[in-house]
């Protein structure tokens, strides 16, 4: 209540779970240092796991259910409703609506529809919503962040280009996200891209802050002076020398984005705002599920858990990535 | 806006204090000017985006064209945006703005539910301000301990464990097993009963809701505590203090937690926006009558002026919650001086 999750990460300080400091690893170059450092902390190995079956079951999911039907996330058994996980199919069922395998996976919900074809089919949207939310916040906060700081100083009239972005920035910082997410989303036609695109434009702020304070340090090295002096195109400085120093906090940062991207996702699911029926996620199986939570409680707890994996995952993951790229911690 | 200035120390002359009043005339000024744009901005956002109060209920047989046409021109929908700001502003300073959903003036509305909400959101800022710090701070000390690691997994696990879900499971177990209610604030039927009794039902039906909605607040204030805690753990003025032979309790609690708590001030600053913003899932949960279901009915039923107007007052909390731990900060910190 006190703050958000996402708030808090925007604001917390870099760092925030350190690992023990132990000798130092040789790995020679910088990837294999960070490598060896991500190597010892198992949890986030695990988590990185969880996110590539993720990502495999995402794409599964896409491929098995859209591009060729293995398994049939839409078709709807009425004489089927609420069979639990495991459960056979009922004999008087025609055969080609009968689940692979002769089984319900995970059972079927209110409608007859097999629960494990549409989590598979959920995976992709969710994981989806995730990724896509997350690159248009990076690439406005991104953008942001280098114009503010690279070209700050430029005038427009009265007001220089960082104050114009930078106000920009404050004033966006004074929507409440949440209630303004749930606004624009009731009001504009329900859309899966809609949801993504209102995710994505209220979360860059954080990200333009970072970007920019990294660029006005960045700007005053030698590794730039030098570029400029060979009288690079500034695109190229920009984008080629500079954003890759500045972006690698970000990138983790963005980690955690997804997870929170992925919870918003279902909170606006709860709230009826969601993604809209033909498409499934697991926030909206989960928020459709909860009103058989008696009768069916696996239509509750699939999805429920599984987004606490996931998430949590991400959450791990970013954390873990903050650490082993945390310079305090490196080899002197 | 905040510039460290080592050396300033307590000797705060007549020249100091016109700083810092021109300090704050300045910032007073920035922050209008801020809560101008966004209040422009948000009008543009709800009035642009597609779906018209009219059109709420459009399979309504009774409702005909002509009557869309006069509820167009009630509402000035047909007038040009710039003059639906101005009259939105008008009727706002003037106290005089109407819901469009029942007609009733939108401020007392608001003051109604933001009065059902305080209760949730004091009680709620209390739980986590009590629970993050001792958890915080024991992780800290014993850094890599069981505890620790396990504190560490739990505060991740309830940040991402989506909030419905969560509150629904713990409905599930507790509602049987202790007979604590969990919908509205207070029983239906309790009206006529003594004050001491009504006080203690509004008591018990806060329990849950103000729990559910602390847990992630402790989760994630509880991190912060320890990594600031760590950080200052380290410092050389706590090795000192240890050096000097100190008793362990005085370096943690005097040296060391002092410096730590300094970040901590400024967010109570930044509590203030989490009255409206954080309310409206656990509010919709639990059926608390309170500003974020105000402003999850109003976005369903199209009422822009209560919509824009709950945005508003979210504004001007942030704002002023900046203001208060820039504020704050310069006063608890004598090493940093307000520019």
């Amino acid at each position: 209540m006190a703050v958000t999750a996402g708030e808090a990460n925007a604001r917390q300080a870099p760092g925030e779970r350190e690992m023990e400091q132990t000798t130092a690893p040789h790995g020679g170059t910088l990837a294999g240092e960070f490598w060896l450092r991500l190597k010892r902390d198992r949890l986030t190995l695990a988590a990185l796991c969880v996110l590539a079956l993720l990502v495999v079951a995402a794409l599964a999911g896409k491929a098995l259910t859209e591009w060729s039907t293995v398994f049939d996330p839409a078709t709807v058994r009425l004489m089927d409703k609420f069979r639990p996980p495991l459960a056979r199919p009922a004999e008087q069922l025609p055969v080609p609506d009968r689940p692979r395998f002769g089984i319900y996976l995970l059972g079927t919900d209110d409608l007859g529809r097999d629960v494990f074809a549409r989590m598979l089919q959920g995976s992709f949207v969710s994981l989806s919503i995730g990724f896509v939310a997350v690159a248009i916040s990076l690439l406005v906060g991104v953008t942001l962040g280098a114009l503010a700081g690279y070209f700050g100083e430029i005038r427009f009239g009265f007001v220089t280009v960082d104050t114009l972005i930078m106000r920009f920035t404050d004033v966006m910082l004074c929507f409440p996200t949440f209630f303004l997410i749930l606004t624009v989303v009731a009001l504009l036609p329900p859309s899966i891209y809609n949801i993504m695109v209102v995710i994505g434009l209220t979360g860059w702020m954080g990200t333009a802050r970072f970007v920019r304070a990294e660029f006005l340090s960045l700007r005053e090295q030698d590794f730039v002076a030098a570029a400029e002096v060979l009288g690079l195109p500034r695109r190229r400085i920009i984008f080629v020398h500079m954003v890759p120093n500045a972006v690698a906090p970000v990138l983790v940062s963005a980690t955690i984005s997804v997870a929170t991207a992925i919870l918003t996702e279902s909170a606006l699911s709860f709230l009826g705002f969601g993604v809209q029926p033909p498409f499934a996620t697991w926030g909206n199986i989960l928020a459709d599920g909860k009103a058989f939570i008696f009768d069916a409680p696996w239509l509750f707890f699939t999805p429920g858990l599984a987004i606490l994996a996931v998430v949590l995952s991400f959450n791990l993951v970013g954390e873990g990535l903050r650490e082993a790229l945390n310079p305090k911690l490196r080899r002197v | 806006m905040l510039i460290g200035n080592v050396g300033f120390g307590l000797d705060s002359t007549s020249g100091e204090v016109m700083e810092m009043l021109a300090y704050v005339i300045r910032n007073l000024l920035q922050r209008l000017v801020l809560l101008f744009v966004v209040s422009v901005m948000a009008h543009a956002v709800v009035h642009i985006a597609p779906g018209e109060p009219s059109e709420v209920d459009p399979s309504n047989p009774r409702l005909k064209p002509e009557d869309v046409t006069k509820i167009r021109a009630a509402f000035h929908l047909d007038d040009p945006l710039h003059l639906q700001y101005v009259y939105w502003m008008r009727d706002l300073l003037s106290g005089e703005l109407k819901s469009f959903k029942d007609s009733q003036p939108v401020l007392p509305k608001i003051w109604d539910r933001f009065l059902n909400s305080l209760p949730l959101f004091v009680t709620a800022t209390v739980i986590v301000w009590t629970l993050s710090f001792p958890a915080g701070i024991h992780a800290a000390l014993r850094r890599g301990s069981v505890y620790d690691r396990s504190t560490t997994f739990l505060a991740y696990a309830l940040i991402s464990i989506p909030g419905f879900f969560f509150s629904y499971l713990v409905i599930l177990s507790v509602v049987e097993l202790f007979g604590v209610p969990v919908i509205g604030m207070r029983t239906f039927g309790m009206e006529d009963a003594a004050p001491l009794f009504r006080a203690m039902d509004r008591l018990w039906h806060l329990v849950i809701p103000s729990i559910m909605s602390a847990l992630v607040g402790v989760a994630i204030l509880s991190r912060y505590v320890r990594s600031q805690m760590l950080e200052v753990i380290g410092a050389d003025y706590v090795r000192t203090a240890r050096a000097k032979g100190l008793e362990e309790e005085t370096v943690v609690y005097t040296h060391a937690l002092r410096n730590a708590l300094l970040p901590f001030v400024t967010m109570f600053g930044l509590l203030l926006p989490g009255l409206i913003g954080g309310s409206v899932i656990f509010e919709q949960i639990f059926a608390w009558p309170g500003i974020g279901r105000l402003g999850y009915d109003a976005i369903l039923a199209r009422d822009f002026p209560v919509i824009l107007t709950i945005n508003l007052i979210a504004a001007v909390l942030t704002l002023a919650g900046t203001f208060l731990s820039d504020i704050l900060y310069a006063a608890v910190d004598p090493r940093i001086r307000l520019q």
